[in-house]
């Protein structure tokens, strides 16, 4: 780690390619992450237990949508598109959202007979939302400074979201034998998948060097800890290592889930993509 | 305020500020932008007046309003010519930039004001805005905007909101 040079403006970053190009590969993988399970998150709405709910899983679902905008906006300032553009007319091999995010929520479309599985919901959210707390604090740290600005602000929005699913997985971790067997069922799920998010992707190695974030196996250890610690608490049996899926969405190859929510969401965009809102 | 009415003797910055004082937040209509603590800093330079503005949420739907909103009243002074809201993030929004006279307004309109000097682990006591009692219970952590929760007076039996601290 000779080389971390701190880098205040965009203009700063494009000056060395190598530099620009692992940001951006970074940005991508913050971006679509949070943009793509927050667009599953809107997909609750309507659906969700009860009123609260739907307010609450909204108001996250907005927070989240929020901070994909600020990083696409970054991808922006880098001479990469629009960050609407981006958002809404790239083709999923082009996402770089870890394939965990882009699961359905459940059997059944959200216009078709939903039967969405609460308790998986629950699992991802929180799952991803122990990870992303581990990257935010890492970018706090990071070279590229607007960066580690707009994480700090992150970070002050995501500790409510966090307080949020904890009361969730640690009632229904206590509640009826359906409970605790729908919560159980929704972690292996969640299981199969979760390991990926701690991947930089293709371009790690340049992204870790250049001091834009810490490496994996940092991010890892410190999330799995954490997150030994609230299985503990809540009296869950700790389901081990995390399994990786067999696509790796990091590198561009995604499931028909992912092709399918990108065609709804973008739906009315790509009908006049000049349209002023 | 004690700001003369002669403001051509007045900076042209010092002009912005007080017009600004009429822009409310869109979401709080008795809380102007500067009383939220979401007005950085106002520059003027050769009739360009640039505003650099503290998003209290990073995703709030709100901010295009707030930025249309001050671009139409400094458009309005004597010598302006164009109005530029930039959104920065250092210094990073907290909830401790509300101005202190500003936390009763919130209380007259039903708002609970956040803590003073919150810090991670403290716990959140809300006092009932309309009776001050501490007998409140979380409703829901989250509300009808990004910054508010929704509580329950248990002593007056109101239903109220209360900005989440930032911190």
């Amino acid at each position: 780690m000779g080389d971390i040079v701190r880098v205040q403006t965009v203009e700063h970053a494009k000056q060395n390619p190598q530099y620009a190009q692992a940001l951006a590969d970074l940005l991508f993988q913050l971006a679509d992450d949070d943009f793509i399970l927050a667009y599953r998150g809107s997909e609750w709405l309507g659906l969700a237990p009860h009123i609260e709910e739907d307010v609450a899983f909204s108001s996250m679902s907005q927070d989240m949508m929020g901070h994909a905008v600020m990083c696409y906006q970054m991808l922006e300032d880098l001479g990469l598109g629009k960050a609407d553009d981006l958002a809404q007319l790239r083709e999923a091999v082009t996402f770089r959202n870890a394939i965990l995010v882009e699961r359905k929520n459940g059997a059944g479309e959200y216009n078709d007979n939903p039967h969405y599985d609460w308790a998986y919901a629950i699992v991802r959210s929180y799952v991803y939302g122990l990870h992303k707390q581990v990257r935010l604090e890492a970018l706090l740290q990071s070279s590229y400074e607007p960066l580690a600005l707009i994480s700090r602000k992150m970070l002050t929005e995501h500790r409510y979201h966090l307080m949020h699913w904890q009361v969730w997985l640690k009632q229904l971790a206590n509640s009826t034998p359906e409970a605790r067997h729908k919560l159980e069922a929704a972690i292996t799920k969640v299981w199969e998948d979760a390991g990926e998010l701690s991947s930089l992707g293709q371009n790690a190695e340049h992204i870790v060097r250049f001091g834009l974030i810490a490496g994996e196996e940092l991010l890892r250890q410190k999330w799995l800890s954490n997150m030994k610690d609230i299985f503990q608490k809540a009296g869950l049996s700790w389901p081990g290592e995390p399994g990786v899926p067999g696509e790796k969405g990091r590198a561009g190859e995604h499931t028909a889930d992912l092709v399918q929510a990108l065609a709804t969401l973008s739906e009315v965009y790509r009908m006049d993509p000049a349209a002023k809102w | 305020m004690t700001h003369d009415k002669t403001t051509q003797y007045e900076s042209p910055e010092a002009v912005c500020w007080e017009m600004l004082q009429d822009v409310k937040d869109p979401e709080i209509p008795v809380i102007s932008m500067v009383e939220m603590g979401m007005i950085h800093k106002v520059r003027v330079e050769s009739g360009v007046v640039e505003v650099e503005v503290l998003p209290t949420f990073v995703g709030c739907p709100a901010l295009e309003i707030m930025k249309k909103n001050i671009t139409e009243k400094l458009i309005e002074i004597e010598g302006i010519s164009e109005v530029q809201v930039r959104f920065v993030y250092d210094p990073a929004w907290t909830s401790d930039r509300i101005a202190l006279d500003a936390r009763d307004k919130l209380k007259g309109f039903g708002i609970a004001p956040p803590p003073l000097d919150f810090k991670p682990g403290d716990s959140w006591d809300v006092s009932c805005p309309y009776c001050d009692s501490v007998y409140t219970q979380l409703e829901n952590l989250f509300g009808p905007a990004a910054c508010r929760s929704i509580l329950y007076c248990r002593h007056c039996k109101n239903p109220f909101e209360a900005l989440k601290p930032i911190y």
